[in-house]
C-alpha cells in the first residue's frame, strides 16, 4: 500500500532527487495535508478523504455481501412461504417491503435476492477473469498462429452486443444459477483478454524478461513470475468494473426469463413479475428490488472508478 | 592474444539477418543485415570494447552471443563449447557461463519484485542451494556490488539509477558467470554514476577473473575499461586492435572519425576535424563493398565494389579498409 500512495498525489514528482528523498519529502506533505501515512490506519484514512466516492463503493459493496451471507439473520420471513391473506400487501411495520401477488414477503425476497446476486456476480467475474487471462496471456505471449487464432475468435465474441450473447447463452445452457454464471462470463472474457493481451505484449519486449531467459528461466514461469503480477493493476480495476454490469446482466436476463430460474430469489425476476401488472396498484414491488440493483451496480461501479485512478497514476510513475 | 587456454568467447563469422514480412500473402524479400559475419574472441580476464553508432547492430550482436535472438548462421563458443549446436535443456546450463547486464536501469528490473528476490532468482531457476543458503549467497552479492542487506526488501523504485544498476550487476553474477555481457550498462547512468559504475565492474573483473563484452557509444568509456576495442559499421566490425594502438593510430577513416568527435576538455587546443557527411545508411539495403563508402572522404572505385577483408595491418591491429591494404601501398 505504502508505494500505492506514493504514486497517487504526486505525479509531477519525477526530478532527479533520490527515490527515497522523494518518498519522505511526499510523506512530509502529506503529514502537512493531515494525513498519518505510516501506519496502515493512516493510510485508509488517507485514501478515504481523498476518494471519498470510491469509500462510498467500498462500503455499499461490503453491505451487499453482508447482507448476502447474513440473509437469514436479517430475514423475518421465509422468502419463498407463500400466504395468499397477505397478497398485495402494502408496506407496514410486519413487512417493511410489502408482500408480492402470491404473498410473500418483498423483504426477505429482497435480501435472498442479494445473494443471487452476489453469487452471479463474483461467479461471473472470476471464471471471465480466470479464462480471460489465461487467454491472454497465452495469446500476447506466444504471438505467431495462436495469437492469430484466439484474437479471431474474440472479435467474434465482441461482435456481439453483451446482452444479446448472454441471452442466446442463457437460452441455449437452459436456466439454472451455473448456467446463468457460465452466459454472463462468456461475453466477459474477451474485453479481459484483450486487456491482459496488450499488457503481455509490452511486458514480453521489457528487459526484465530478456533478462529472466538469460537466466534460462521456463516461460511457464515468466509468465506467471514476472509478466502476470504485472498485469495486475489494469486487471483489478476491469474485474471491479465489470461486477455491476455482471449484477445488471443478471437481473436483465431474469426480468427476460432466462435468468436464475425459481426458486431463487432474483432482483430482475421480481421486477418482470410486477412490472407489467402492478405497477400502477403495487408501486412497491417495482419499487424496492429496483432501489436494490441500482444501489448494488452504483456501489461496484464507484469502486471501480476509485480503484482505476488509484492505480493509474501508479503506473505512470513506475516506470 | 598468445594464451594457451581456450578464450572465453570465441565468435566466427556470427550473423543475424532480419526478415521484414510485410503480412501473411505476400513474403518480402528484404532483409535487416543487423550482425553481417562478425568475429572476435574475449580471452579469459580480458575486455572487449564494442562500440559503434545507434543501429550499427551492437546490441543485436549482444543478444545473438547469448542466443536471446537466434542468429542466422555463424559459431559463436563460449568456453569451447558452440552454443549454436547445444538443445534447450545444454542451453540452460550454458547460460550460466554468460550473463547479461541492460542499458536501462529501469525497465531491467521486475518492479513488483524486491531487490532480494531479483538477485535470488537466478539461484532459484537453476535449483541452487537452499533457501538459507541462497539468502546468504544474496546478502554475499549484495556487499559485493556495494548495496546494504538493509535494501534486500526494498522494491526497484526505491532505488536510485545507480543503485538498480548495482543490482543488475548482483543478478548477472549471481550463477558465477565467467563471461559478462554490458549492452551499455552505463549509457543511462549520471557521469559520476558512470564512473562508479565502471569502477565497480572492473574491481569484479579483478576479483573474479570476469571476461566483458563492454559495448558503449561513449568512447572515453570504453577506453578506461577495455583491453581491446572493435568498431562496428553497419553490422560489420572496421576495425579491431588493443586499446592504445587504436586510441593513438586508428586505421580506419571511420575509427578517425569517431575519435575526433570526441570532446577534450581544454578549449584552446585546435584540432583538426574529420566530421563524416551524412546519416547511416538503411541496414535493410546496405551499401555494397565496404558499407563506409557513402560517407568516406577517401573513397576509391574499389570501395564501391570489394568488400574490403579485416587484415592485419600491425600486430594484433585489424582493419578491413581497402587503403590499408599492403596492395595499395
Amino acid at each position: 500500500m505504502m508505494s500505492t500512495v506514493n504514486g497517487v498525489g504526486n505525479p509531477s514528482s519525477k526530478d532527479d532527487s533520490s527515490p527515497e528523498k522523494k518518498v519522505s519529502e511526499f510523506n512530509e506533505e502529506l503529514s502537512l495535508a493531515g494525513a498519518n501515512v505510516h501506519t496502515k490506519v493512516g493510510m485508509i484514512f488517507f485514501l478515504t478523504k481523498r476518494y471519498p466516492l470510491g469509500f462510498l463503493g467500498l462500503f455499499l459493496v461490503f453491505v451487499f455481501i453482508f447482507v448476502a451471507l447474513f440473509a437469514p439473520y436479517l430475514t423475518t420471513h421465509d422468502p419463498l412461504t407463500t400466504n395468499p391473506s397477505i397478497s398485495l400487501a402494502a408496506p407496514s411495520m410486519g413487512h417493511p417491503m410489502g408482500a408480492d401477488f402470491m404473498g410473500r414477503d418483498l423483504f426477505s425476497r429482497v435480501i435472498f435476492g442479494a445473494r443471487t446476486s452476489l453469487a452471479v456476480a463474483f461467479g461471473a467475474t472470476i471464471l471471465g477473469v480466470f479464462f480471460g487471462v489465461l487467454i491472454g496471456l497465452a495469446s500476447g505471449y506466444l504471438g505467431g498462429w495462436v495469437d492469430l487464432v484466439l484474437q479471431r475468435l474474440i472479435d467474434i465474441l465482441q461482435s456481439l452486443p453483451t446482452l444479446i450473447l448472454a441471452m442466446a447463452m442463457a437460452a441455449a445452457l437452459g436456466p439454472s444459477l451455473f448456467n446463468t454464471i457460465i452466459a454472463i462470463a462468456i461475453p466477459k472474457f474477451p474485453s479481459i483478454a484483450r486487456v491482459i493481451r496488450s499488457s503481455t505484449l509490452s511486458l514480453r519486449e521489457m528487459p526484465f524478461i530478456e533478462a529472466a531467459r538469460a537466466m534460462g528461466m521456463s516461460d511457464l514461469r515468466i509468465v506467471f513470475r514476472h509478466i502476470f503480477p504485472n498485469t495486475l493493476a489494469p486487471l483489478i480495476v476491469l474485474a471491479t468494473a465489470g461486477l455491476g454490469s455482471a449484477i445488471l446482466v443478471e437481473a436483465s436476463l431474469s426480468f427476460l426469463g432466462l435468468g436464475v430460474p425459481e426458486p431463487h430469489p432474483s432482483w430482475g425476476r421480481m421486477l418482470s413479475e410486477s412490472a407489467s401488472e402492478y405497477v400502477r396498484t403495487a408501486p412497491w414491488l417495482v419499487l424496492f428490488p429496483g432501489a436494490a440493483i441500482t444501489v448494488a451496480v452504483f456501489g461496484a461501479n464507484l469502486l471501480g472508478d476509485a480503484l482505476r485512478d488509484i492505480f493509474d497514476p501508479r503506473q505512470r510513475t513506475a516506470n | 592474444m598468445v594464451s594457451n587456454e581456450a578464450p572465453v568467447l570465441d565468435v566466427s563469422n556470427l550473423k543475424k539477418h532480419f526478415s521484414i514480412g510485410k503480412g501473411i500473402f505476400h513474403k518480402s524479400n528484404e532483409k535487416v543485415y543487423a550482425v553481417d559475419g562478425v568475429s572476435f574472441s574475449i580471452p579469459k580476464g580480458q575486455t572487449l570494447g564494442l562500440v559503434g553508432e545507434s543501429g550499427c547492430g551492437k546490441s543485436t550482436l549482444a543478444r545473438a552471443v547469448i542466443r536471446l535472438v537466434e542468429p542466422t548462421s555463424g559459431e559463436v563458443r563460449i568456453m569451447g563449447r558452440n552454443i549454436l549446436e547445444l538443445s534447450k535443456s545444454e542451453m540452460r546450463d550454458c547460460r550460466r557461463q554468460a550473463q547479461i547486464i541492460f542499458q536501462d536501469p529501469f525497465s531491467s528490473l521486475n518492479p513488483r519484485m524486491t531487490a532480494g528476490d531479483i538477485v535470488a532468482e537466478p539461484l532459484i531457476v537453476h535449483n541452487i542451494g537452499s533457501r538459507i543458503q541462497r539468502l546468504e549467497r544474496v546478502a554475499e552479492l549484495f556487499d559485493l556490488v556495494g548495496l546494504r542487506a538493509a535494501q534486500l526488501s526494498s522494491l526497484p523504485h526505491q532505488f536510485s539509477g545507480g543503485q538498480r544498476q548495482r543490482i543488475g550487476i548482483a543478478r548477472a553474477l549471481a550463477l558465477g558467470p565467467q563471461l559478462i555481457i554490458g549492452d551499455e550498462p552505463v549509457s543511462a547512468l549520471d557521469v559520476s554514476i558512470q564512473a562508479q559504475v565502471i569502477n565497480l565492474m572492473m574491481d569484479l573483473q579483478e576479483k573474479k577473473q570476469l571476461s566483458y563484452l563492454f559495448i558503449a557509444h561513449d568512447l572515453a568509456v570504453v577506453e578506461h575499461i577495455s583491453h581491446r576495442v572493435a568498431v562496428m559499421y553497419l553490422g560489420r566490425i572496421v576495425e579491431h586492435s588493443d586499446k592504445n594502438s587504436l586510441f593513438s593510430r586508428p586505421q580506419h577513416p571511420y575509427t578517425e572519425a569517431l575519435l575526433s568527435a570526441v570532446p577534450v576538455p581544454n578549449p584552446k587546443l585546435k584540432r583538426h576535424r574529420r566530421l563524416v557527411q551524412g546519416d547511416v545508411p538503411s541496414p535493410i539495403n546496405p551499401p555494397a563493398g565496404c558499407h563506409f563508402h557513402t560517407r568516406c572522404p577517401y573513397l576509391t572505385e574499389q570501395c564501391r565494389v570489394d568488400v574490403p577483408p579485416l587484415i592485419e595491418v600491425e600486430q594484433g591491429h585489424w582493419v578491413a579498409c581497402h587503403l590499408r591494404s599492403p596492395k595499395l601501398n
